[in-house]
């Protein structure tokens, strides 16, 4: 499905962020990234739809490489990938349902997207996501006039409009207090059962990582030190992952 | 008790923004005196200006025809000028903008609009009427300059002050670069958008009123007319009637950005009091 192979990014020259990076990513499920903060899991959520352009590597989706795509093919293959922010990067100023649109924004062309054609299906579908995520009745809402896990739920839908075949989240849950977080990722999960398709996360959390994962990948310095199942995180671990031991017993 | 250092003053002073002041003082006097602006020369155009003010009142309505005319016009330059200025300077000011575009489309944008920018509208207006000759579209070329320059720099400033963020989700939805900027980008800058046409209108409204003394058409053009032939009455009901147009297209203006960026609706507008911004509510956590 997903395959990295030697994946590496450096924003300065000689400054690795990522470095050699090989990862495989089959099936369904939910697939957590955990590591300390600046090592890397957000770059590489997004050299994987080139929101942030790989220094070197390939990255296989489906046995395209993405990395040398550019223009429309590019477009193509992120229209496929749905992605989740932490800031949930909605349009703040358009409605519910505009955001929700934009999901579709890689299907319709641009001049049908201007005048607000969008074919009934994707309307049809936009209602019923929007009850899925438990928002119905907010659609005609302005993206500013929600709370935190409202938008984010708002951001989720508009992820599965496109009707992904990858589902990447860029720390989904940090900007949210812990009971909308198990909330979210309860949705995050459930997108992931229901539509069949491998969800890749990065968090913070590790509670929250071990109780919804399938699979765990732990990084550190730019490279990957753990990958196995929750059951595998041992202390151990955790200390090779983050440092120290402190912190991880009262 | 342990010992408290010795207090100094609180306030850092410098002596600098004193000697300023001082020195524009002395310089304000020194130009006055240079300028023979004395007591006895503003008394003199005080005496004058009774005169003058005197002759002008009654106003003498008597030539409305004329009148209405010259406001006609002068609004028909406003409008087209506002217009069709308007529609240049968008795509121009979003092709300026340094965020979304490659240094060598947005260079030359720039340089459009500084041209724009950089003369003023009545020195314009004298150019037109050289080019294309006496009357309105000489008038309406010269708005038009100004709106360009006005609006799209004002345009561009404000994509370049969005939130990426924004852009970068629609971009990662796969979206073409025309959907992007209606999805990611328009919606951004639309309320600041509908800020600064209505001014423009409101701008444009004034010096419409004004490229007529060059002989660029519209009111302008009779004013100075009148002023020549010493009609201060007739001067004084043009006066009159351009304050009054001022005045309605400054409602129309208040109507319109309440309506879009107060999501104020058309029968808010005639209720008293109704038209005011509404806090938006934001729920952050």
């Amino acid at each position: 499905m997903l395959s990295l192979r030697h994946l590496s990014k450096s924003y300065v020259p000689g400054k690795p962020v990522l470095q050699d990076i090989d990862l495989d990513i089959d099936g369904r499920g939910i697939t957590a990234i955990i590591g300390p903060s600046g090592t890397g899991k957000s770059t590489l959520i997004r050299c994987i739809n080139r929101l942030v352009e790989p220094t070197k590597g390939e990255i296989l989706f489906d046995g395209t490489d993405l990395a040398q795509l550019s223009g429309e093919g590019m477009r193509r293959a992120r229209r496929e990938i749905g992605m989740v922010f932490q800031e949930y990067n909605l349009v703040e100023r358009l409605t519910v349902m505009e955001n929700l649109l934009c999901g579709r924004l890689g299907y319709v062309g641009a001049w049908r997207a201007w005048r607000r054609k969008f074919p009934a299906v994707d309307i049809r579908r936009a209602f019923e996501l929007l009850d899925v995520v438990g928002l119905a009745g907010f659609a005609h809402r302005r993206a500013d006039a929600l709370s935190g896990g409202q938008r984010q739920r708002v951001g989720i839908a508009r992820a599965v409009m496109q009707e992904p075949k990858l589902l990447l989240a860029d720390e989904p849950t940090s900007s949210l207090d812990p009971k909308t977080s198990v909330e979210i990722m309860e949705l995050l999960a459930g997108v992931a059962r229901a539509r069949e398709i491998p969800v890749l996360i990065n968090m913070h959390a590790v509670e929250l990582g071990k109780r919804f994962a399938d699979r765990i990948i732990g990084m550190a310095g730019g490279r990957v030190v753990f990958d196995g199942p929750p059951g595998a995180l041992s202390d151990a671990v955790l200390k090779q992952i983050y440092g120290g031991e402190n912190w991880l017993h009262d | 008790m342990t010992s408290v250092p010795a207090a100094g003053d609180p306030f850092a002073r410098s002596w600098w923004p004193r000697v300023g002041l001082l020195a524009l003082a002395v310089y304000v006097v020194y130009a006055c005196a240079q300028m023979d602006i004395s007591a006895e020369r503003v008394e003199t155009g005080l005496e004058n200006a009774g005169h003058f003010f005197g002759r002008l009142f009654p106003p003498n309505f008597a030539r409305w025809e004329l009148l209405l005319k010259g406001l006609g016009e002068s609004l028909q330059i406003a409008v087209l000028a506002s217009t069709l200025g308007i529609a240049l300077a968008l795509p121009l000011g979003l092709m300026a903008a340094r965020n979304l575009m490659p240094a060598w489309v947005s260079w030359p944008a720039r340089a459009v609009v500084v041209v724009a920018r950089s003369l003023h509208p009545v020195i314009v207006a004298i150019l037109f009427v050289k080019a294309v000759g006496f009357g309105a579209l000489a008038g309406v070329l010269a708005l038009m300059v100004a709106s360009v320059g006005f609006i799209g720099k004002l345009f561009t400033e404000a994509i370049e002050e969005i939130s990426l963020k924004q852009v970068e989700a629609v971009r990662a939805t796969g979206a073409p670069f025309f959907s992007m900027l209606a999805y990611g980008v328009l919606p951004q800058v639309f309320s600041r958008f509908i800020g600064f046409a209505t001014y423009q209108l409101d701008s444009n409204l004034r010096n419409s009123t004004m490229v007529g003394i060059v002989g660029a058409g519209g009111i302008g053009g009779t004013l100075f007319a009148a002023f020549q032939r010493f009609d201060y009455d007739f001067v004084c009901a043009i006066l009159i009637a351009i304050i009054s147009l001022i005045m309605l297209g400054e409602l129309f203006a208040t109507g319109v950005r309440a309506i879009f960026i107060g999501n104020a609706t058309l029968a808010d507008l005639f209720r008293r009091g109704a038209v005011q911004r509404r806090d938006r509510l934001v729920e952050d956590e």
